[in-house]
């Protein structure tokens, strides 16, 4: 919502576009059959979008809207999405635009009580957190996705019906010009929490809604304060409550606030209720100069997921799929995992590289990691809102004692996550006994800064295998494999925790697929073949 | 001076107790008991303590 007089996308800071649904001569190929049609075009599905691109794969991405997002909504970018964001040729306006942080405070009655740091260090090429607004997201992504050949944006196109046929799905679009139907081999709905794919195939989320209700706010204001993220527990401005503050580009300010039980909710986004909540958030962070009100909005906490994300030929991903508390910023980050998870695998697929077995990892493997952020999630959200009597009284005896003993703040760390790491599964090989350092099968890679930049600058497009002490030929492998060769009597090969002949598999995706003491290019491809669900031919 | 026995700390629970209001008795008591569990440092034997202490509330 924006203050009267403004229209829904009057913004202070961003300039939105306005784009027209196809036309012309675009109307004649309109009902191509394609390999792929991606409906939604937010983060997740522009990043699926260029996933498939990347890997020479074209698309069809419905967008049911004429623009970028109305606001500013998920504003928290982690490294891992950066990465992500580099893998598809995006991240530069990202990197020039977003503000990085390390760094979060948690006060109490005005009082801090806990300061934390999130995992940093020279060994990684990007920061662990970034805030930029969900429409820059929006815009850097489309940029990319624009540029693309190979991606096919139809705006102002809105998704009527789906069904499966022989082979695919039939999916029904419509715009201003009418309606019409085309076929697509498989189908990903990035169409958000309330998608319709989701509804027209019939499936529910499942999980629970949790009680409060809160505000999110943007002001725009000159405010001396680094890009920290501030807790503020029990505030003079909202007795009992808990407001969070983030600073974004453009002089933005994200005020985020829960409203008392009872509180009105229709009441609450009253344009002259939220200027007065804004107004005592800020005297309670000493802001004295002038402050304009941007946007505001406001969310509940659920931590609700499919059963399965796959249906037939149709994969969800990001909130079609889950919806996640927003305290623990994975939603967005989540989403984008998804969208390159589903990507890479479908156009494996697609492209003959893999056997259609990879499909059928997605939906667990995604899964997985929204559990693990539900477990997270709902830690933090019952801190952040306490749900019963019980919570309460603890919530109340950390932060009381955490004036007197510190270690009790750590009970208020929101616990921003790192990537998730896959179990063992048909992706992630049994760990080699033997190692005592280095990434497990299934997690990110470790980065390390190397003279002439990171390990991840050498990763591949494919699989990319690391070597320690030993290069080599790795012969007559399945799939576009990079070999990286590292000597073990290194920062890398102590981080790796690599003797001679070590050897580390990583995925596409950046995750490690298996990793030996000691293995030869036979051992090698096989695993990949393996992971690819390709048969054995010889 | 005689050591401290388990009796100087129920006389001076009862104490505090009396000084607090009966609105900051549940924070208070958690908070003794968060700031205990910290210095015992053995969060097993904490959880086995939490569960023993539901036994007979009444009586």
């Amino acid at each position: 919502m924006r203050p009267r007089g403004r229209g829904e996308y009057d913004s202070l800071y961003f300039d939105y576009p306005h784009f027209e649904p196809p036309t012309g001569a675009r109307r004649g190929t309109l009902t191509d059959h394609v390999q792929a049609a991606i409906v939604g075009a937010g983060p997740v599905g522009l990043t699926a979008a260029l996933t498939l691109a990347k890997y020479g794969v074209a698309c069809v991405l419905l967008e049911k809207n004429a623009t970028f997002n109305d606001g500013s909504r998920a504003i928290c970018v982690a490294r891992q999405s950066f990465h992500i964001l580099e893998s598809l040729n995006a991240v530069q306006p990202f990197v020039d635009k977003a503000l990085g942080w390390t760094m979060g405070r948690s006060f109490y009655r005005g009082h801090k009580i806990l300061e934390f740091e999130m995992p940093d260090s020279a060994n990684e090429k990007y920061r662990p957190m970034y805030n930029l607004e969900q429409q820059y997201i929006e815009q850097f992504l489309w940029q990319a996705a624009d540029a693309s050949p190979l991606i096919d944006i139809r705006w102002q196109s809105e998704l009527t019906g789906v069904e499966d046929v022989d082979g695919g799905v039939e999916i029904c679009i419509s715009d201003v010009a009418g309606g019409y139907t085309l076929t697509a081999d498989w189908v990903l709905a990035a169409d958000g929490a309330r998608s319709s794919v989701r509804t027209m195939r019939g499936l529910r989320l499942a999980g629970d809604n949790y009680e409060g209700r809160y505000v999110i706010a943007d002001v725009q204001m000159d405010h001396d304060y680094p890009t920290i993220r501030r807790a503020l527990f029990d505030p003079d401005c909202r007795r009992g409550g808990t407001v969070l503050v983030h600073r974004q580009p453009d002089n933005i300010w994200r005020i985020d606030y829960q409203l008392e039980d009872g509180e009105d909710p229709e009441k609450a986004v009253r344009e002259d209720v939220v200027r007065e909540s804004v107004r005592k958030v800020l005297r309670d962070i000493e802001h004295k100069g002038d402050w304009e009100l941007e946007w505001w909005s406001t969310y509940t906490a659920n931590t609700l997921a499919l059963e399965d994300y796959r249906d037939g030929r149709i994969f969800f991903i990001g909130d079609s799929a889950h919806i996640v508390p927003i305290f623990g910023v994975r939603g967005l980050n989540n989403g984008i995992a998804d969208g390159q998870n589903i990507g890479w695998k479908l156009a494996w697929v697609i492209n003959g590289l893999a056997g259609e077995g990879l499909l059928d990892t997605y939906s667990p493997e995604r899964r997985s990691a929204t559990l693990d952020v539900f477990a997270n999630a709902s830690k933090s959200t019952r801190f952040m809102t306490p749900p019963t009597r019980g919570w309460q009284i603890m919530r109340d005896a950390a932060l009381s004692l955490a004036r007197s003993h510190p270690y009790a703040g750590a009970l208020a760390n929101p616990r921003q996550m790192t990537p998730h790491t896959y179990a063992d599964g048909p992706m992630t090989l049994a760990d080699e006994a033997g190692f005592d350092a280095g990434p497990v099968p299934g997690a990110v890679a470790v980065n390390v800064a190397m003279n002439d930049g990171f390990l991840s600058d050498r990763f591949g497009e494919g699989f990319t295998v690391l070597r320690f002490g030993e290069g080599g030929d790795l012969g007559d492998h399945v799939a576009p494999v990079t070999v990286v060769t590292l000597d073990s009597n290194s920062l890398t090969g102590e981080i790796y925790g690599a003797a001679d002949g070590a050897t580390y598999l990583i995925r596409p995706d950046m995750h490690i697929a298996a990793r030996w003491k000691s293995a030869d290019a036979r051992t090698v491809a096989a695993a990949i073949k393996n992971i690819l669900f390709l048969k054995e031919t010889s | 001076m005689a050591e401290l026995t388990l009796e100087d700390t129920y006389e001076a629970l009862a104490e505090s107790l009396d000084e607090v209001t009966e609105a900051q008795t549940p924070v208070y008591l958690a908070k003794v008991c968060l700031a205990l569990a910290q210095e015992l440092g053995d969060h097993g034997k904490t959880l086995e303590i939490i569960r023993a202490c539901r036994e007979y509330l009444d009586g």
